[in-house]
C-alpha cells in the first residue's frame, strides 16, 4: 500500500527562524539610541530571532487530511506559511510540495471596499481561473458561503460584513478551486454550526478530488471530524504524528497536566 | 513517536530523493524569468480586474465619483497657474504659458502618481499577497494601469486647455500617442522598481515626496526649459537634458504646441525616450522578479 501512496508535501529537517526588526526593549529604539548605534557602527540590536520550527520531518500523501495541533505559539501557523512558500526555510532543510499550496487563513482579507461579488471575481482570478470559469462559479460560491441568506449582502461592500460572514466568503472562494494542497488555518472555527458542517463536507470533497488538506484548529471536534491523521507540534518540535485518535489522547493528557 | 521518518527509512531513501522522484518542488523556489513572464501573462485578467477594483474602491467612497478623475487635474493646473503664472510670473517670454505649464504638470503628475502608488503596492496589499498565490508583479502593473486610465481623463482636459488657448490642431498631435505609450512602459518599470525597494526598505517611503519634488524642479515643469540653458552649461546641462521626465514633457509640448523652445532636437528627445523606456522598463521588471519570493514575508 505504501508504494501506491503519492507524496504531496515533504518536510525535510525544516527549521524556520523569524527575524524581527525594530521590536526592541523600550528605550533601545529612542532617537538617541538609534543615533548612537549609527555613530558607533554597532549592529542593530533591533533584530531579534525567534526559532519557531525546529527540524520538522514528515511526508504527507495525496488524499490525506492532516490536523495540526498544539498549544498557542507552538509553531503550527508558521509551519503552514512555510509550506505555502511564504516563509523561508533555513539552510540545510527544505519543504517540498506538489504544485502551489494555497493558504487559507482567517486573516486573509480581500478588498474591504468592494462588494462580495467583486471579491469573489477578484479572488477567483487571483487563483488563476479564466474569466469564463469565474462567471460560471460566482453564483455557486456566493450560494455556498450563505452570505445572501439574510438579504442581498453579496452586493454590499465587504466592510459591512460580520467577521463570520467574511470568513465564510473567504473559505468559499478558496474552496472553489481544486488545490493540490490546501492549507486551512482556523478557518472552520468561525462561522456558525450550519456553515461548519457544510465546510467540513467541502474539505472531505476536496480530499477526494485527490488533494491534501492541512488543518490548523483549536477546535478538537473539527480536527476529529475532518482529519484521520494528526501532527502534534510543541515548541516547534513534532511530539507525535499518527492517527488522530492516538495523537489526540496524548495531547489531551499533556494539556491536562 | 515520529512515525513518518520511520516510514521512509523502510524504503531506504532520503526525503530529498523522495521529493525529487515525485516531482515535488521546494516551496519558495524562484521561477525563471521566461516562466515568470508566461505566468504573469496568464494573469492578465486578474491584473485588469484588480485595476478596475482599485478605481471603483477609491472613487466609490466619494460623492462625485468618476468626476474626480477630471476635477483633480483641473484643480492641479489651476493651483500651479495662480502661483507660477500670476503671482511669481515665471513665464518670461514663453508663448502660451498656460498650455506650456499644464503639459508639464500633467505629464509629470502621470509618473508621480505611479511612483507614489507603487511605493504602497506591496505593503498595502500584504493580506492579498499572504492569502493567494499570483505573480506579485500583477500589483505594480495594475497600479500603473490605473494611472493610465486617470491619464486618459487628464489628457482630455489638457487637450481642451490647449485648444482654448488657441493652439491649432496639426498632424504632429498624433505623436502624443507613442510618447504616452513609452511613458506608460517607463512608469510600469518604475512602479516595479519602487514597490520592491519600498517593500524591502520601508524607510524609502518617507523620502519619496522629497525625491519627487526635486525631480519636478529638475524637469522644467513650472518654468521654461530655457531657464536651465541660461544658467548652466557643459556636463551639467547634458545631465539635466537627459532627465527622462524632462524628455517626456518636452515630447508632449513639441507634439501639441506650435511655437515652443525645446531643450534638444526632437530626434534626440525621441532617442532618449526610447533608451530610458527600455532601460527602466526591463530593469524594473528584472529587479522586481528577483525579489518575487520575498514579498509577504516577515
Amino acid at each position: 500500500m505504501a508504494d501506491e501512496r503519492i507524496p504531496t508535501v515533504i518536510a525535510d529537517n525544516a527549521h524556520i527562524v523569524y527575524r524581527i526588526y525594530g521590536s526592541v526593549a523600550p528605550g533601545a529604539n529612542s532617537p538617541l539610541a538609534s543615533l548612537k548605534r549609527i555613530v558607533t557602527g554597532k549592529k542593530s540590536a533591533a533584530v531579534r530571532e525567534v526559532h519557531a520550527v525546529k527540524g520538522v520531518n514528515f511526508v504527507a500523501y495525496r488524499g490525506e487530511a492532516i490536523g495540526l495541533i498544539g498549544t498557542n505559539g507552538s509553531g503550527k501557523s508558521t509551519l503552514l506559511r512555510a509550506i505555502a512558500g511564504l516563509l523561508p526555510v533555513e539552510r540545510g532543510g527544505a519543504i517540498y510540495a506538489a504544485g502551489q499550496p494555497s493558504l487559507l487563513g482567517v486573516n486573509a482579507v480581500l478588498m474591504n471596499d468592494l462588494s462580495g461579488v467583486k471579491n469573489v471575481e477578484l479572488g477567483c482570478l487571483a487563483m488563476g481561473m479564466t474569466p469564463a470559469q469565474v462567471k460560471e462559479r460566482t453564483e455557486e460560491i456566493i450560494e455556498f458561503s450563505g452570505i445572501d441568506e439574510r438579504g442581498d449582502f453579496s452586493s454590499l461592500p465587504m466592510k459591512t460584513y460580520s467577521s463570520g460572514m467574511a470568513a465564510r466568503l473567504r473559505f468559499s472562494i478558496a474552496a472553489a478551486k481544486k488545490h493540490d494542497v490546501l492549507l486551512i488555518d482556523e478557518a472552520l472555527a468561525t462561522g456558525d454550526a450550519k456553515f461548519r458542517k457544510r465546510s467540513e463536507q467541502r474539505v472531505r470533497d476536496l480530499r477526494q478530488e485527490a488533494g491534501t488538506v492541512f488543518l490548523v484548529s483549536h477546535s478538537e471536534q473539527s480536527i476529529r471530524d475532518t482529519c484521520e491523521r494528526s501532527i502534534w507540534l510543541e515548541s516547534g518540535v513534532i511530539r507525535a504524528d499518527g492517527p488522530t485518535d492516538d495523537v489526540m489522547k496524548e495531547y489531551e493528557t499533556y494539556v491536562r497536566k | 513517536m515520529a512515525q513518518t521518518a520511520v516510514a521512509d527509512s523502510e524504503t531506504g531513501q532520503s526525503l530529498k530523493e523522495l521529493a525529487r522522484r515525485n516531482g515535488l518542488t521546494a516551496a519558495g523556489r524562484l521561477p525563471g524569468i521566461a516562466e515568470y513572464t508566461r505566468h504573469l501573462w496568464s494573469y492578465r485578467h486578474f491584473i485588469a480586474a484588480f485595476a478596475n477594483a482599485k478605481v471603483s474602491a477609491s472613487l466609490g467612497t466619494t460623492r462625485l465619483g468618476a468626476v474626480w478623475q477630471v476635477l483633480t487635474p483641473l484643480i492641479n493646473a489651476g493651483v500651479y497657474y495662480v502661483i507660477f503664472g500670476v503671482l511669481l510670473n515665471t513665464k518670461q517670454d514663453t508663448d502660451n504659458f498656460i498650455a506650456y505649464l499644464c503639459a508639464g504638470v500633467f505629464i509629470f503628475g502621470f509618473t508621480q502618481s505611479v511612483v507614489q502608488a507603487g511605493a504602497m503596492a506591496i505593503t498595502s496589499n500584504i493580506n492579498l499577497i499572504r492569502a493567494l498565490h499570483f505573480p506579485r508583479a500583477s500589483l505594480p502593473i495594475a497600479i500603473s494601469l490605473v494611472e493610465v486610465r486617470n491619464m486618459i481623463a487628464s489628457m482630455a482636459v489638457l487637450i481642451a486647455i490647449i485648444l482654448l488657448t488657441g493652439e491649432p490642431i496639426t498632424v504632429e498631435w498624433l505623436l502624443v500617442l507613442p510618447a504616452l505609450v513609452l511613458q506608460a512602459i517607463f512608469n510600469s518599470g518604475l512602479a516595479l522598481f519602487v514597490s520592491r525597494l519600498c517593500a524591502k526598505i520601508t524607510d524609502i517611503r518617507q523620502l519619496i515626496p522629497y525625491i519627487m519634488r526635486i525631480w519636478m524642479y529638475g524637469s522644467a515643469v513650472l518654468y521654461p526649459v530655457t531657464f536651465f540653458s541660461d544658467r548652466i552649461s557643459g556636463w551639467q546641462l547634458a545631465l539635466v537634458e537627459a532627465n527622462p521626465m524632462l524628455v517626456f514633457i518636452e515630447l508632449i509640448r513639441h507634439a501639441l504646441m506650435e511655437n515652443v523652445t525645446l531643450a534638444a532636437s526632437p530626434l534626440r528627445l525621441w532617442t532618449y525616450a526610447v533608451i530610458w523606456t527600455a532601460f527602466v522598463g526591463i530593469g524594473g521588471y528584472v529587479y522586481f522578479w528577483r525579489g518575487e519570493k520575498g514579498y509577504g514575508r516577515g
